[in-house]
């Protein structure tokens, strides 16, 4: 079994959006999509999810419809707007300049060796 | 229709909310049974998967709540659920909620009195149009008053103000044909309502072109109040003819209903012209650029500054001295605010209201002390309440909110309750007349101001000793606070001891500070001002406004005099054109005989009174050295005076050398000194020694006559026959009787208000104390019974229980008076500046302190005993 990180916090808004990217997706069709491109790696509590989802609706980033999944289920299908595909861009891109920034950080120094 | 739309948007949004929580709860459900399905096609039950995914999904109501925050609806009804359990939690506690509040009341109504006063009397302008511009020009030396020469000067030659007017205020006899009412009129100059931009109710307003020299201007404008009460507000008043002080007078025109003139005591009756002032007041002192007794107000052009206002009346000042050195010597004048006529009541007063503000200001404060302890005593006895909400996953942030939100209903409802008591209070200081025979009216009617700052202190200070039990919140670890089921009381200093002990010695402040200043109002109650007040009546007339002629005057003065002394048991009786600590003083300017340059720098002032043969004796004011006056001083006599002693120690070194000397006045006439008398006090009861002289009667007539009667015998008795004495004599003279006592009230108004204010502010300090030595002390006691139980099963005595219940606040009382003590001598000393004789440095102030202090300590200290000491250790043994 891989082991599991802790979200960062803030991240779980950034993991919506790129779950619901691929196209729309229920509540709990997001968390699995997360556990896919995640390999996994990141764990999210269940009802954790909801907060985020209705934050991001909120701000206009998310539209949700009434819909029936693959197994017959009524269920409330997040689908992205034209700001939430911006917002994803631009967090992703700052996420990348961050992690890149603090890998290269942490990376052994040339004097360290 | 409003209220219908108001309605229907409540309705939406609980409507909403509940659509939206099905939506919710739908939602979650799906996830619950989606995740369900996957759980059971890997082989469980449906059973099984479902309570499998319930688990996995974590508290249901906690994310719908979370959730339903996310989108943002949740303010509100948050804010009602706290509402709603606070109240419940108050309601469970009705001790503790009824002591809250009540002190907090305590706290917000003082402050609400004193800032209601602070601001009509200091922060509130007049309510004339533009009154930023209009400022009150005082002579800036000694006098405040203005003479109406320089007036005129001012008016024609300065070029900063847009208008200038004066005006003084004269008693009058009004006789609108049924019989002769004392009023006070203000006279004015003819520009008067015209520079003030006021437009009549009725009639009309006089002019500056209705003045034509002397007398010219027979015109009178009544106030609104004095219409209605005296006229029953008849519109047919208008072009009448009364009669003021026996001359006709035509009525012009009734002043709007809120104008009062541009002070905001001395309110006057009715206005008249300046010029007329021969025929109100019998002599007219128009002319004469020596005699300061108008008060001017002026209106600044717009754009011109304060500070070019200055410098054009300094210049105006140095060129008035150069033109007349000897009248306008030293001349100088200062701009003031004219709500208080300027610094001659405003200084005073706003030192006051300061006063009063800090005090009140140490009472919010000492209230919040208490509060926080109240409530940091009631945080600690619900820390396991708080502990297991935080366990069953409430926020740190949601507690403390509805920690606060409960401080703030507390100080919410302390505050209407404290509003609605000062308005009360407000309400009747405002129909108050502190003084008899003179309109002094507080307007210290509440405004919108006034609600404001109320309910703004109400929050803050709900807001300040709410904070107080947050850090023990912040801090408190659930597991551990539901382990330990009794916490053990702490044996250090804890934050609550530092904060009662703060209150108390604030308490010891305000109670040191009242009992001086009660002290010393009754210790200037019965001092001695160099006059006999017990039994003495005092007729004041004046005999200008019964149209006697100058020289009728000395005659019917004497036939009063007469009329007095034949009254059974009169056992003297004089007069005089005023008496010490009466509000009419006359200054004057004296001389050394040496001196031959009399200009005012120069002078000695003095205040004068001008009184007959006898006078001395009957007031019971002792003589030195010398005579008193006889029926031979009058005109064809050398002119005479008696002077007390600290004018004969100013002007000729030793009371010894004084009599058979001479001193000059302003006109050069050279007077002699026939006695000298003991020293009192003129103007105020706290002043400094004052010069003063008296001059006989028959030499300085004056029409303003004060009799002085001195007797024995029952005040309502004397009373009656000093009315049928004199209305034989003549039935149209109007007089006022009163005791000389009553004549000084004015001279002690300052004084009793202080003493009152304080001992109302002392006397709350003292509740609070109560409260808060109270409620520490019973709370301590009821964490300790267990232990007091063990302890009286084991053998204790009651002193030991007592001394464990109750030493530790007794400590803090003790120490929180000796600081506050220490803090109130200080406050004493500023008070000796208003209250005659105020020293903290009496034994029976100290005494009083300390007494006061332990008295409340005993009272606060008796319930929470009885119950350590009552503690039956089987019955308290067996609950746990």
């Amino acid at each position: 079994m891989t082991v599991q990180a802790q979200l960062l916090p803030g991240t779980l808004d950034l993991l919506i959006l790129r779950a619901v990217s691929l196209g729309p997706l229920h509540g709990y069709g997001v968390l699995l999509r997360i556990e896919q491109i995640s390999g996994g790696a990141l764990l999210i509590e269940q009802g954790a999810l909801y907060p985020g989802l209705f934050r991001l609706l909120k701000q206009g980033l998310l539209t949700a419809d009434w819909g029936v999944s693959e197994n017959n289920r009524r269920a409330k299908f997040y689908e992205l707007t034209a700001a939430g595909r911006k917002r994803l861009q631009e967090e992703t891109e700052s996420w990348n300049r961050l992690s890149g920034a603090i890998a290269s950080a942490l990376a052994p120094q040339p004097e360290e060796a | 229709m409003k209220l219908f739309a108001w309605v229907r948007s409540v309705a939406t949004a609980l409507f909403q909310r509940a659509r939206l929580s099905g939506e919710m709860q739908e939602e979650l459900d799906a996830h619950i049974q989606l995740r369900a399905d996957d759980l059971e096609r890997s082989g469980m039950t449906r059973r099984e998967a479902e309570r499998r995914a319930r688990v996995e999904f974590g508290g249901v109501a906690r994310f719908k709540d979370q959730s339903y925050e996310a989108t943002g609806g949740a303010f509100f009804e948050r804010l009602m659920q706290d509402v709603r359990f606070g109240l419940r939690m108050l309601r469970k506690s009705p001790g503790f909620s009824v002591v809250a509040i009540l002190t907090l009341a305590f706290g917000i109504g003082a402050n609400t009195v004193a800032f209601s006063i602070l601001n009509g009397l200091v922060l509130r302008p007049n309510n004339l149009p533009l009154p930023r511009n209009l400022y009150m020009v005082e002579e800036g030396t000694h006098h405040f008053q203005q003479s109406y020469p320089d007036y005129l000067d001012m008016r024609d030659r300065s070029h900063a103000f847009e208008g200038v007017l004066a005006f003084n205020f004269a008693p009058v006899g009004l006789d609108s044909g049924d019989g002769s009412t004392r009023a006070l009129a203000l006279q004015a100059t003819g520009n008067y309502f015209d520079v003030l931009g006021v437009q009549p109710f009725l009639g009309r307003f006089f002019h500056g072109s209705d003045e034509h020299g002397p007398d010219s201007a027979p015109y009178v404008v009544l106030n609104y109040a004095y219409w209605q009460a005296h006229f029953q507000g008849d519109p047919g008043v208008v072009g009448r003819t009364v009669q003021l002080n026996k001359y006709p007078f035509t009525v012009l025109g009734v002043a709007p209903p809120d104008f009062r003139g541009t002070a905001l005591f001395f309110i006057p009756d009715m206005w008249t012209p300046i010029v007329n002032e021969a025929q109100i007041e019998g002599v007219s002192e128009l002319t004469a650029r020596g005699d300061r007794d108008m008060w001017i107000v002026g209106r600044v052009r717009p754009g011109v500054t304060k500070g070019q206002l200055s410098s054009d009346l300094d210049s105006l000042a140095k060129a008035l001295e150069k033109e007349h050195p000897k009248e306008d010597d030293a001349l100088s004048f200062a701009l003031a605010r004219p709500e208080l006529m300027g610094d001659y009541v405003g200084a005073a007063a706003r030192a006051f209201v300061t006063g009063l503000m800090l005090l009140a200001g140490l009472i919010l404060l000492a209230a919040c002390a208490n509060l926080g302890s109240l409530f940091s005593a009631r945080a600690a006895d619900r820390s396991k309440e708080i502990a297991l909400r935080l366990a069953l996953g409430s926020s740190r942030k949601r507690i403390m909110r509805q920690l606060l939100t409960e401080a703030v209903i507390v100080s919410l409802a302390g505050g209407a309750v404290g509003v609605a008591g000062s308005m009360a209070l407000l309400r009747w200081l405002c129909t108050w007349r502190p003084v008899p025979d003179f309109p002094v009216m507080l307007p210290v009617s509440p405004d919108l101001t006034v609600y404001a700052v109320a309910v703004l202190l109400a929050v803050i200070s709900g807001l300040v000793f709410g904070m107080v039990p947050v850090r023990q919140v912040l801090a408190s670890d659930p597991y551990q606070v539901i382990k330990s089921s009794a916490s053990g009381v702490s044996r250090r200093l804890s934050f609550r001891d530092v904060l009662l002990a703060v209150q108390i010695s604030l308490c010891a402040v305000l109670v040191t500070a009242s009992l001086v200043a009660v002290r010393g109002l009754m210790r200037s109650l019965h001092g001695t001002f160099g006059i006999d007040t017990a039994n003495t009546m005092l007729v004041h007339t004046n005999l200008a406004m019964a149209r006697y002629s100058a020289e009728q005057q000395p005659m019917m003065q004497r036939r009063m005099l007469d009329a007095v002394q034949g009254i059974p048991g009169v056992s003297a009786a004089a007069y005089g054109n005023s008496v010490p600590l009466d509000t009419n003083t006359a200054y004057r300017n004296v001389f050394a005989d040496s001196m031959t340059d009399l200009r005012e720098s120069n002078a000695t002032q003095v205040t004068e009174y001008d009184v007959s043969w006898g006078f001395f004796r009957t007031a019971g004011t002792r003589l030195l050295a010398g005579r008193e006056f006889t029926l031979q001083d009058d005109k064809s006599a050398p002119a005479v005076a008696v002077i007390n002693a600290q004018f004969a120690r100013k002007v000729f070194g030793t009371v010894e050398k004084a009599v058979g000397g001479h001193f000059k006045v302003s006109n050069g006439t050279r007077i002699e000194v026939v006695g000298v008398t003991e020293d009192g006090k003129y103007i105020n009861i706290n002043e400094d020694r004052q010069a003063a002289m008296f001059r006989p009667i028959l030499q300085v007539p004056s029409s303003v006559t004060f009799l002085v009667v001195q007797s024995q015998r029952d005040q309502k008795d004397l009373t009656d026959a000093l009315r049928r004495g004199l209305q034989g004599l003549d039935p149209g003279l109007l007089f006022s009787i009163r005791t000389w006592r009553q004549t000084m009230d004015p001279s002690f108004f300052p004084a009793r208000v202080a003493a009152m204010s304080l001992g109302a502010l002392g006397a709350l300090g003292a509740l609070l104390s109560i409260t808060g030595v109270f409620g520490m002390a019973a709370y301590s006691v009821s964490k300790r019974l267990r232990e007091f139980g063990i302890r009286i099963a084991l053998g204790a005595q009651r002193k030991e229980v007592l001394k464990a219940a109750l030493g530790r606040t007794f400590r803090l009382l003790a120490l929180g008076s000796v600081a506050g003590l220490l803090l109130g001598l200080p406050a004493g000393k500023v008070l000796a500046f208003i209250v005659y004789q105020a020293t903290p440095w009496d034994p029976i102030v100290l005494g009083g302190v300390v007494l006061t202090m332990l008295t409340l300590g005993l009272v606060a200290g008796w319930v929470p005993a009885r119950r350590a000491l009552a503690t039956d250790p089987l019955i308290l043994l067996r609950e746990e």
